[in-house]
Parts: C-alpha cells; structure tokens; sequence
C-alpha cells in the first residue's frame, strides 16, 4: 500500500524523522483554519499517490489563511495523472539551503535492501540515474545488520554530502530505517531531503510503501487505507476478502491463480481483438479454495459491475475439483437468482474435470456455455461480450 | 534424474498436523513421496496416522534430520511463524527447503534469505508462496498435483502455481522430468536461472519451459543467463500482457512499477536472448510440441 506524503511524514514524525508542521484538509476553510493555526507563510500540497504534483500545480505558496483558503479551494478536486486530490496539507514553508535525495528500498534482483542518497535532490531521481549516475550513491544494506549510525555514516560518505551536515543527515538516516523496518516498508522515500540555512535536517516529502502482508503485525496500517481513492467495486470485493482488481473491459474475467488468471486477461484481450475489440473488465482470483460461497462472491461483484457483458469462469482444478468448482457455479447463480443477466461461458479442466462438467450440464443453466480449452472458451466470452454491446 | 528432488528424498513436513499441513501431507504420501516426519515443538514425541502411515513428530528440524536422514524440507507454517521456521530449517543444514506459505512479509523473507547467504546457502530455498516440486513418479514436495502427467523429458520451471498446472496438463503426453514453482514474492529463494542451470546439467531434461510474470527483472536476468549459458532448448511464456500500471495482480511481487517489469519487455528480452516465447498458454505448449518431436 502506498501511503500519501501527509501519512508518510505522520509516520516519520512518530519516529523522530525532522518534518516540518503541517495539518491535513478536506476543505477550503478546514485548509484556512489550519494556516491561521500555523501562523505564518503555508505551503498547499495536493495530496496524490503519484509524482509530478509541482509541475501540475498541486502545489502553491500562500502567504496568508484567506490565500490558504483560496488555493485549497483550486487544489482540491483537482485531477493530477487520474488522480483526484480530496486533501491537501497545509505545511510551514521553510528556508532551503540545499536539497537532497534519500530512500531506503528493496532490491529485487539482490534479494536484499539497498540506501539510494544523492546531494542532487528536489528533480526526479530517474533523471539524476540516468544522466548523472555517478551522483547518486547505492549502498546494500544487510537485513540482518540493519543500520546503524556507522552505517548511515558510510552512506553519507558514499553520497558526498557536505561535511558540516554529514553527522546530522546520518542521525536522520538511522531514524529513517527505523521507519522502514518498524512499519515493514518495502519503499521510504525522502525528495527533497532539506539543509536549512542553519544547518537542520528536515524531510521535506515523504513517500513510503508499506508491505500489505505484514499487516499482522500492524493493526494501525489499517486506518491508513484510504477508501475515499479506491474503485468502489474493489473496496467491496476486499470486504469480501477477494483478489479483484477493476479493469475497463467488458468481460468479467474469475479464474483460480494469480498467473492463470494473469493468462486468461490476456488471452481475453486478444480473443477481443477479433470481436469489436472488447477486453477484460477485471482481474480477479478466487485462489484454491473456491467454495461455492466465494463463487457466488465473486460472481456478485463481476455481475453489479454495470461495464460487464459477458463473464468468462476459466478454472484449472488442481488442489480444488472440478465438481465442486461445478457445484460453486450452481450454487452462486441459484443465491444470485434474477441479479444474474449476463452469459457465463466456463471452462474447466484438470482434477475432476469430467463431473465438473455433468454437474454443469444436468444443472443446464440458461446462462452458462461450457467450452472445452482455455482458448475457445475466452473467444465465446469475447463474441458474446461484443454481441451484447 | 531429475532436480532438486528424487525418488531417493527423504521428505519431513513444517506444520505437519496443522490443517494445510494435513491435508497436503497425504496428498504427497499418496503420490509416493517419502515422507519421514513432522515437525511441531507442542507435539514433539507423538505419532500421526495419515491413512495408515504413521509418521512420528519431532520437536524440531536437527531432530528429525538425526532420526530419520531427512534431507527434505516442506513448509507449512503461518505467515507469522515462518520466518522462524525456515531460520531452524537453514540452521538445520537441511538441503532443500520448500516454502509453500503465502504471505509472508517481504522484511522477513529478506531475512531468511540473509541468513541462508551467511551460512554459504547450504539449504536451497524453494519460494516463499510457491507450489513447490515434483519430479513425477519420483517425489512431490508441495501442493503440485501429482495425477497430472508422469515423468518425461520436459523441465518446468514457473512464478506461478496453476499456470504450471496448465502447463503440465497442456504436454502431459510428453511428462516432465521436474516442474519447480518458485513463487510469485518480490524476494524467493531459488530463481528461473538456479533451475534453468540445474535442468542444463540434468541428463534427463532434454528442453526447458520457463513462465513469467509481470513485476521484478528476473525474467530478463533470466534472459540474459540463458544466452550466456544454456544450450537445451528454453520455450517461454510470460503472463500479464493486459495488467495496468500500479497494481497488484494477486502474487506480492506481480506489479508493473512505471515503465519496469511489463510483460512486454520480459517477452522483448527473452526472444532477443533466442528463446520462444507463446502468446498463451497453448502456443507455448504448441512451440514445446515441436521442440520435443525434433528431438525425437
């Protein structure tokens, strides 16, 4: 889960990250109370899960609260890359001296963490990489080692930073891998990282990932989501503890496996290309289980979504049977009654295959057309999605 | 032959008499697997009946390696116990740890992962959130189905569970030497090209199925690795041509991040290393079909 600056910089502060003063608002008078609160020049930062909001003007300067108020008001509903801003911070401006770059992140490839810091902050970091490359220091960081303050010291040397700041940003730098294990991060971004004219530390924005699968062991991440920004067809399928993301295609797409069902988007899409380009309208996994209770689930969500014409079921029995994945069918559409109104094409294999498909057949639902291959089967849902446009 | 399992592993269960523990060990003992034990702290000393086998518990990993010559690990433990379990199997020594656990924090396999470089990777791991492995007819360490298809000459190796099924069910005429998922997480132990080396030096592997996902670069490392070093014949198939930018597509690591780790570059990097690469499932099989009838 990626988090907005403000709730990065609330979970820097409760690690003892310097962030500037600053208050979250809703609204255009919520944004001019807070600056009256602050007292002083304010900065208006959209808030958006995505880079650029500067050049896109989500980011404005006021000098007083009725210019506060007014700039919130500009920000606020804003569409920045497809995102919608419904909050902006209200932060002091503060004096910059110098601007740097800092992140903690996973490294894939290395299957271990890397410290990325540059003096060259505030531009995007792509551009510092990729044109300046020798300006950018990356230091792996042992998971069992961690960081500390010798080893922030050795980052800090590694990326140049001035003398005169090099104890301070080191403290910061250990306080920022405090962020990044004790919240389970995956990504701690800091750009800028600020030297202000006496010589302070302060992280100016913050970007962190958090690690959805360790959620166990932070019950407060919860409240971090923000149900406001999600697609409300994927908020109700997460209440119901599915694996569904909303597409904009027009064939509902279940299957059991992230990749097979990876597989059958794209074999949908290109099945689409031969009927009046229609494509898959979601991504959803039932996983192994599917039990006809989480059929009907997932058929429910795919059915209410209004772009759907057709719903492609492609599941390969593996450690679940066909015959009860057959049975969850059944069931689902007979819990779902009238609400089911549009063609279900199946397709079945692997363990159990053969009673999967008579429960099918003697079940002779009028909206499910049974096909043998995974191939076939994504080219019925697609003509029927094309002929139901 | 076959790789990293064979009909002489000696196979202990983490989690054994947990429910998903339970169920999968009879599965693998129905498949013919060699299954010696379990492991479980809280019911070290007692014996579990599973259809008639009945295999013993033993406190921990060291244990059961001492009673039983184990060499053979399969993890069932929770998320939030696995960490520890594979940190015992590792110190263990045991050779080959197979994590099928899904959902286990990333902070925590990187640990794992540290602690099995430090201690010179004397345990292979296999996944985390990973099906495991099979060498059909031999052994079935994990939750592949074994009534899939039989031994053959085809090595599989794959980021995800039923994508391999396919896959197995799509050349099961042909069979599989062993078919390796080695899990859709942003950090697992063995990777495409640890199996692609292994299946290069398995006599009994004549070519190579590999699958990808969207999210990461290890295809493209992989890519890079095969031109370099092996000479079978790779066929390959990448999934999540259609997936949008940012999203999670159910595995953790499955996510296209700005412009890195689309299908497209996978599938672009692939082909310039030689391989073949199907646009689905059955093309891929259709190119492996050829491949293998050359061969004769």
């Amino acid at each position: 889960m990626d988090l907005y600056e403000y709730q990065a910089k609330e979970l820097f502060a409760a690690h003892g990250v310097p962030v500037l003063p600053g208050t979250v608002a809703t609204t255009p008078e919520e944004a001019r109370a807070a600056a009256e609160k602050l007292g002083q020049t304010v900065v208006v930062k959209a808030q958006v899960k995505t880079g650029g909001r500067g050049k896109a003007g989500g980011v404005k300067l006021a000098e007083n609260p009725d210019e506060t108020r007014a700039k919130a008001e500009a920000i606020l509903g804003m569409d920045i890359k497809g995102h919608t801003v419904h909050r902006v911070l209200v932060t002091t401006a503060s004096d910059i001296a110098e601007e740097y770059y800092f992140s903690f992140l996973l490294d894939r490839a290395n299957r271990t963490f890397l410290a990325m810091a540059s003096v060259e902050g505030g531009m995007e970091i792509e551009e510092v990489a990729a044109t300046k490359p020798e300006a950018l220091a990356k230091v792996p960081i042992d998971p069992l080692a961690g960081v500390d303050l010798a080893k922030a010291k050795e980052i800090v040397a590694a990326a140049k930073f001035p003398a005169e700041v090099a104890e301070a940003v080191a403290e910061v730098i250990v306080k920022l891998w405090d962020v990044f294990v004790g919240e389970d991060a995956t990504l701690v971004e800091v750009n800028p990282l600020v030297r202000d004219p006496e010589n302070k530390i302060v992280a100016l924005d913050g970007k962190v990932t958090l690690d959805d699968n360790a959620r166990f062991r932070h019950p407060g991440h919860a409240d971090l989501v923000d149900e406001r920004a999600e697609d409300p067809l994927e908020a109700r399928a997460k209440a119901k503890d599915l694996n569904y993301v909303k597409l904009d295609g027009q064939v509902g797409i279940i299957g059991n496996g992230a990749g097979l069902v990876m597989s059958t988007l794209d074999v949908v899409a290109y099945a689409g290309e031969k009927h009046g380009g229609v494509k898959p309208a979601n991504f959803l996994d039932i996983g192994g289980g599917a039990s006809a209770e989480v059929m009907a689930n997932g058929l429910e969500i795919i059915l209410s979504d209004p772009d759907v014409r057709s719903v492609f079921v492609n599941v390969f029995g593996g450690i679940t049977a066909c015959d009860a994945v057959a049975n969850g069918i059944v069931q689902a559409l007979g819990i779902l009654g009238g609400e089911a109104t549009k063609p279900l094409v199946v397709r079945l294999d692997g363990n159990n295959v053969e009673e999967g498909r008579r429960i099918l057949a003697e079940a002779n639902h009028p909206l499910v057309t049974v096909v043998d291959t995974m191939d076939n089967a994504a080219d019925k849902a697609a003509e029927l999605a094309a002929a139901g446009v | 032959m076959a790789i990293f399992l064979n009909e002489n592993s000696k196979v202990i269960v983490q989690g054994m008499t947990g429910s998903e523990g339970t169920k999968h060990t009879k599965r693998m003992l129905k498949a013919g697997t060699n299954i010696v034990g379990g492991v479980n702290p809280r019911k070290a000393g007692q014996k579990v009946d599973f259809d008639g086998n009945v295999l013993p518990v033993f406190a921990t990993v060291s244990e059961a390696m001492e009673a039983t010559g184990a060499d053979v690990t399969v993890i069932f433990v929770p998320p939030k116990f696995a960490k520890a379990a594979v940190f015992e199997a590792i110190d263990a020594g045991i050779g080959l740890a197979v994590v099928i656990t899904e959902g286990i924090p990333v902070h925590d396999s990187a640990a794992f992962w540290a602690h099995a470089v430090a201690g010179g990777n004397k345990t292979r791991i296999v996944g985390p959130n990973c099906p495991g492995v099979i060498s059909p007819g031999k052994s079935n360490a994990g939750i592949i189905p074994a009534d899939i298809t039989g031994p053959g000459k085809i090595g599989l190796v794959s980021k995800s569970g039923t994508l391999t099924y396919q896959m197995m069910y799509e050349l099961r005429d042909f069979g599989f030497s062993s078919c390796v998922g080695i899990g859709g997480d942003p950090v697992i132990g063995t990777t495409h090209i640890d199996a692609l080396q292994a299946f290069q030096d398995d006599p009994e592997t004549a070519a190579v199925v590999m699958i990808g996902e969207i999210g990461g670069d290890a295809e493209e490392r992989a890519a890079e690795y095969i031109k370099a070093n092996i000479t079978k014949p790779v066929v390959g198939y990448v999934a999540g041509f259609t997936a949008p930018e940012g999203k999670t597509m159910g595995h953790a690591g499955a996510i296209v991040s700005g412009s890195s780790g689309t299908a497209a570059a996978k599938k672009e990097a692939l082909e310039a290393a030689g391989v073949k690469v199907g646009k689905t499932p059955s093309e891929t099989a259709a190119l492996m079909r050829e491949i293998m009838k050359s061969l004769g």
